[in-house]
């Protein structure tokens, strides 16, 4: 599932480029086809574009007119990220803080778990192992506001609300099913030959599944490991459900929604909000990129 | 690092104050004090768990929690491994048993309750039977959201999977092929309320006197039409908002199915065009046709999503303006309204409306495994 690398090296199959050079200039050649391309991809760029020119546009600009004059008239600063980080009134430091706690647990405690059901599921054999692997793959489908509010009363029986712990477990409970069906279908990938030499020469299900299936499974980790952070790093509605209000452990989403409601007319301050809430998972994903496609791929059409 | 309201209240009398001890020196050891100090432990633990204050105590909480996690799982799994030949249920328990618990502490056990719920009242105290429901179905304010989620799921994932077809299409083996597809697939990464600021700004409306600041209704103005309080014209103000969605799920899109493109034999397409087919015609009878079943998979998905959309709803209008979706009307009457019942009757609507679209989904993603 690599994506092919362009032949560059010094003796292609000439048959092979001379389709592809064909194949360009066919395309390259027809005006509208990459006009089309063009519009494409300017209307998926100017909306980010123009917010992320306002954010560094002086307050006063912004208010003035649209982000477009910038051409004309070039003027930034960097006050409005400061203002937003630590000003008094919107804090997103702290908040920033709040997203990254949440995540990082967030993120190990569902893939640790998983990665051991997804082993039991693929190569222990026990009794009713089927229909429970049918049953957790089938609870994917539950969505989440199902759950919402008997967790929030069960949460406050245990004492557990205003921490963090409703949120990190939530998430990790709401990954499980995905997780589990996903490493599973990796682990069953692995050829049975290895993991019964292994048995062959005295290992036990825990050794095995160290020894052997970990490391291989290591792109797969990490491809689950990039929907879940992205997913829990953006999530609002959990966010909103279980640390709403207690700005202790509301996460940068929480608080920027509020802004949008509160102070929806000063740009200035949103603007920078929004981009220091994307900025890690953007780099995160640009990292990335390569598990991220192969981890979609498998999920939604190998099954 | 705890702060001193946190520190145990001095214990009735301290063995660490021998000066103390005179008054009854027999007493210190007993096992009061034993029970009085793994209480204070306790105690102290527990606050160490829950409270966090300071970013400093936060992170190291973040650290605390994952190593304590991992040291419980691997204690487990050492345990378990203990025995020459331990039994193969204790093994399979201590593998797919937390997993289990978790699922069904977090999903099932409350899918159940929320059932139940929604045939009760708003306090959950009153049995109602099939009124919520008969609301949900019959009020105006209720059809509307209806008719919004209808909407939604219609329209997103065919316009979404139609661009990211067409943009796969076109990129597919171009120089700039990885570039253009990173533009398209980048809203994917951000968050969907980052993504809502980002249109609202484009929306952004100002009195036809001023220079306006969100770029539609510049353009409208330099074509000399007046500018438009986009978020505020009902109906149509629902397809402003339905963009933004499909802004964010055409990457997923253009994704899947340029990996399926990529998938189509090459003699297939050889022969198609020794047969003449080229341009439209080969996109119109090869390509479509052989990516069907990925075609069909992308679509499902997309409306599975879709119909769960609730943040670009809340952050661009908070649902008013005639434009709330189920998923939103269900946080508001639960929340805001603390209408319980029918917070609990929304939910289990969204949950059967989205059980077709998975049984589909599901088996067209056994069809698309069969092909390869």
């Amino acid at each position: 599932m690599t994506t092919s690398t362009p032949p560059v090296s010094a003796t292609p199959v000439r048959a092979d480029v001379s389709s592809r050079a064909h194949k360009l200039r066919k395309q390259l050649s027809n005006p509208w086809a990459s006009l089309a391309a063009i519009v494409i991809a300017l209307l998926w760029t100017i909306p980010t574009i123009g917010l992320l020119i306002t954010s560094f546009r002086p307050e006063a600009d912004i208010r003035r007119n649209g982000w477009w004059n910038v051409f004309g008239d070039p003027n930034f600063t960097l006050a409005n990220y400061e203002q937003a980080m630590f000003g008094s009134q919107t804090s997103l430091a702290t908040y920033f803080v709040n997203t990254l706690v949440i995540t990082l647990p967030a993120v190990v405690i569902p893939i640790s778990i998983a990665l051991l059901a997804a082993y039991a599921f693929a190569w222990i054999d026990f009794r009713g192992r089927d229909f429970l692997f049918v049953a957790v793959f089938a609870l994917q489908i539950v969505p989440i506001q199902v759950t919402l509010i008997p967790l929030l009363s069960q949460y406050n029986v245990w004492g557990l609300s205003g921490s963090f712990w409703p949120v990190w477990l939530s998430h990790s409970m709401f990954a499980l099913p995905l997780a589990i069906f996903l490493l599973h279908n990796f682990m069953k990938d692995v050829p049975p030959s290895l993991i019964e030499a292994a048995r062959v020469d005295g290992a036990g299900h825990v050794k095995i599944f160290f020894r052997v299936l970990l490391p291989l499974l290591v792109p797969a980790i990490a491809s689950f490991a990039i929907f879940q952070f992205l997913w829990v790093w953006n999530d609002l509605l959990v966010a909103l459900t279980f640390a709403g209000g207690r700005p202790n452990v509301a996460p940068l989403t929480v608080r920027i929604a509020e802004m949008v409601g509160t102070r929806g007319s000063d740009w200035f301050l949103l603007s920078a909000g929004a981009f220091i809430s994307m900025i890690v998972p953007v780099i995160v994903f640009l990292g990335l990129q390569r598990y991220f496609v192969r981890g979609l791929l498998a999920g939604s059409v190998k099954g | 690092m705890r702060n001193s309201a946190m520190r145990p209240r001095a214990p009735p009398l301290s063995p660490f104050r021998p000066d103390a001890w005179h008054h009854n020196s027999e007493v210190w050891v007993s096992w009061d004090y034993v029970g009085y100090y793994i209480g204070w432990l306790f105690g102290e633990i527990r606050t160490f768990l829950l409270v966090a204050n300071t970013p400093g105590q936060k992170i190291v909480l973040a650290i605390v929690v994952i190593a304590l996690f991992v040291g419980v799982m691997a204690l487990l799994l050492w345990l378990v491994d203990r025995p020459r030949n331990p039994r193969g249920w204790l093994v399979a328990s201590v593998f797919a048993g937390p997993a289990l618990l978790l699922i069904g502490f977090g999903l099932v056990y409350p899918a159940l309750r929320t059932t139940y719920s929604s045939f009760y009242d708003r306090t959950s105290a009153n049995f109602v039977g099939w009124d919520n429901y008969v609301r949900a179905f019959s009020e105006s304010e209720f059809q509307i959201v209806l008719r919004n989620t209808a909407l939604w799921v219609f329209i997103v994932p065919i316009v979404a999977t139609a661009i990211g077809l067409v943009y796969a299409v076109l990129v597919d083996r171009t120089r700039f092929e990885k570039f253009a597809k990173t533009l398209v697939f980048m809203p994917m990464a951000i968050s969907m309320v980052g993504a809502s600021i980002i249109w609202k700004f484009v929306y952004d409306h100002r009195q036809a006197s001023s220079p306006q600041t969100g770029l539609i209704n510049q353009v409208l103005v330099w074509i000399g039409l007046e500018p438009q309080q986009f978020l505020l014209m009902q109906p149509w103000n629902n397809l402003f908002l339905i963009a933004v969605m499909i802004w964010i799920q055409t990457g997923f899109a253009m994704t899947i199915l340029s990996a399926s493109i990529r998938a189509i034999p090459d003699d297939i397409i050889e022969a198609a065009r020794l047969d003449g087919l080229s341009g439209v015609s080969m996109f119109r009878y090869i390509t479509v046709p052989s990516i069907r079943p990925a075609l069909i998979v992308v679509v499902t998905t997309i409306a599975m999503a879709t119909l769960k959309v609730f943040d670009i709803v809340r952050t661009m209008t908070a649902g008013n303006f005639g434009t709330s979706v189920v998923a939103n009307e269900f946080y508001t009457q639960s929340f805001r309204y603390n209408d319980k019942g029918l917070g609990a009757t929304l939910a289990v609507i969204l949950f059967v409306l989205v059980i077709p679209l998975v049984i589909y989904n599901v088996r067209q993603m056994r069809k698309v495994e069969e092909i390869r």
